[in-house]
């Protein structure tokens, strides 16, 4: 018995040491990025060390304040939350109709929604281009360099991925539980409300956070279908490279900020899943 | 059937967005790659070409090794990020403490914008200013990206790792989050040790969620362009230069369009079947498995 305890004593001590070597090496780069946001240019070349003790403020400030980025934050924030919210609204729905209806061709339907997401991004973007700038247009209403037309491009690559992740999920939700439910009278949306969000919550919440980010990061859509109104912050970090040189400092500044919001989301949504993970109280 | 129009009416909205940016967009693609097309050429406009360009592009020897390249980058990322999801979404689902942190911070690369990835693993590498070149050859190890071909594909390779395992592990997570707890409580009252339940329990049940992440990656691997544009601009030489990429030069600093869709084209089908033969012998080994 005390042999065993030990056995798990050093396990315990292991499985920390694994973590932990994990962690550094996964902090690193950003470390890296968040050391050269607070360098100043000259700094930067002649400063090697692997520490900072001043933070050079200017590298923040005069993006954000002087600058459009601001303006870029709040784009960003607008489209890429605007997209999570239709995106799965409509995933849960196609992925609830996949999972439990037998439709015609659903299998083949299934599949297109995924093939998407694999078109290769260079040749796609000129067609996007011509849609939002010439094709649908009512006078000087267009979808180019608006918030709504961000929203709808995104749901390219974000509604095939969530469908698909919804859909294995809803898919290890017994039936036997809408079956319940339809007896009791509940209507298809019913259902779906109170049955399959509530079970499939943990998984909509890393599905929202994943489009989330996704629209949060994507840059060759938003660099081709923008130009002034509707910029995002990630279209904003190309400008740093620029003719003369880059301006990696300002550059890595804009890097952080624009990281912050991605990670909130993430320790929301983190604290909010392992509620819905238990297997751990099991194994204890 | 009443039944199957509901289903029709919650596919509805789904089918007309994607219709809209996905598939009007390829019909138009498609259209391009049978014509001739250049900005700078004498003939401006589309000037039909039959196919052409899809039969020059079957002996292009550029677009083949991109395409070849591209599959290496593939199977080397996406295999490795596999393994490494599955070991910590398996490790993260136990409890322990400090496993909300750690869960935490495994997930922050996923966090940064894959432009800025590229752009923080250059400054980790470039000669003369990076960390990684300088402690590298303090120790005896010469390192330059800018020179060597093998090094700079292993270095995207890395990059790529560490960038979207998380990804890998935090879709794992979201398909145990909704797995039944029986089988799992079952299991641990027989006494099936750690490697068991791993076994015949996680992996077996897990099966839809790993086939989804290994698609994903897959395809997203295989059209990189964004992230080892920035670490390596496809350099030195052609050594990083993945298909993608390869497409990229050609639709837009050589304005090529209709060669550039059909080369697209080409991919999407490429990358299309590759998934469908996957997903056929997944499902086939199932099937076996079951009967």
């Amino acid at each position: 018995m005390k042999q065993s305890a030990r056995r798990k004593g050093l396990k315990q001590v292991f499985l920390y040491i694994v973590w932990i070597a994990l962690t550094l090496i996964t902090l690193f780069p950003i470390y890296w990025m968040f050391l050269i946001s607070a360098r100043s240019r000259v700094e930067l070349f002649s400063n090697r060390n692997l520490y900072q003790t001043t933070i050079f403020w200017e590298n923040f400030v005069r993006p954000l304040f002087q600058g459009v980025y601001g303006q870029y934050v709040v784009n960003s924030l607008i489209v890429a939350t605007g997209n999570t919210l239709l995106v799965v609204v409509l995933a849960v729905l196609a992925a609830y109709a996949l999972s439990r209806y037998r439709v015609k061709g659903g299998q083949n339907i299934f599949f297109w929604t995924i093939t998407n997401r694999m078109a290769p991004p260079a040749a796609f973007m000129l067609p996007l281009f011509l849609l939002y700038s010439r094709v649908l247009r009512i006078g000087d209403l267009q979808l180019y360099d608006t918030h709504i037309g961000l929203i709808l491009v995104y749901c390219v690559f974000n509604l095939p991925f969530a469908i698909w992740l919804l859909k294995g999920i809803i898919d290890g939700i017994p039936t036997s539980l809408d079956d319940a439910a339809r007896v009791d009278g509940a209507s298809t949306v019913g259902i779906i409300r109170r049955i399959i969000v509530p079970l499939a919550a943990p998984g909509i919440a890393i599905t929202a956070l994943l489009a989330w980010i996704f629209a949060w990061n994507e840059f060759l859509f938003a660099t081709t279908l923008t130009s002034v109104k509707a910029r995002t912050i990630t279209t904003g970090l190309v400008e740093f490279v620029t003719v003369v040189g880059t301006n990696w400092g300002e550059m890595a500044a804009m890097a952080i900020i624009s990281l912050l919001p991605a990670l909130l989301f993430l320790v929301l949504v983190q604290r909010y899943i392992i509620a819905g993970l238990t297997f751990g109280a099991v194994r204890e | 059937m009443k039944s199957s129009k509901t289903a029709w009416g919650l596919l509805a909205p789904t089918l007309i967005i994607l219709g809209l940016v996905g598939l009007l967009p390829f019909i138009y693609v498609l259209y391009v790659g049978f014509h001739d097309w250049m900005i700078f050429a004498k003939v401006s406009g589309l000037v039909w070409a039959g196919v052409d360009n899809y039969r020059e592009l079957v002996f292009d020897e550029d677009f083949l090794a991109a395409l070849g390249r591209g599959l290496r980058f593939t199977i080397w990322t996406v295999s490795i990020q596999m393994v490494l999801g599955l070991l910590l979404a398996h490790l993260l689902m136990k409890k322990f403490k400090g496993r909300g942190f750690f869960r935490a911070i495994h997930a922050l690369p996923l966090t940064v914008a894959p432009l800025v990835v590229g752009a923080t693993w250059r400054l980790l590498t470039i000669p003369g200013l990076g960390p990684l070149p300088f402690y590298l050859n303090k120790i005896g190890i010469d390192y330059n990206i800018g020179w060597s071909a093998q090094q700079a594909f292993f270095t995207t390779v890395l990059m790529h790792i560490w960038h979207w395992t998380p990804f890998v592990t935090l879709t794992f997570l979201a398909g145990l989050s909704a797995l039944p707890k029986e089988p799992f409580e079952g299991a641990m009252v027989d006494g099936a040790n750690q490697w068991q339940i791993f076994r015949y329990i996680f992996l077996p049940m897990l099966k839809p969620v790993i086939l989804i992440a290994l698609f994903l990656r897959i395809m997203d691997a295989l059209r990189i362009v964004d992230e080892v544009w920035m670490l390596t601009g496809g350099g030195p030489g052609t050594a990083t230069r993945y298909v993608g990429i390869h497409i990229w030069r050609v639709v837009f600093p050589m304005t090529n369009y209709g060669y550039g869709s059909a080369m697209s084209v080409l991919l999407l089908y490429f990358i299309i079947v590759v998934c469908w033969l996957l997903l056929t012998v997944i499902t086939q080994a199932k099937r076996e498995a079951g009967t």
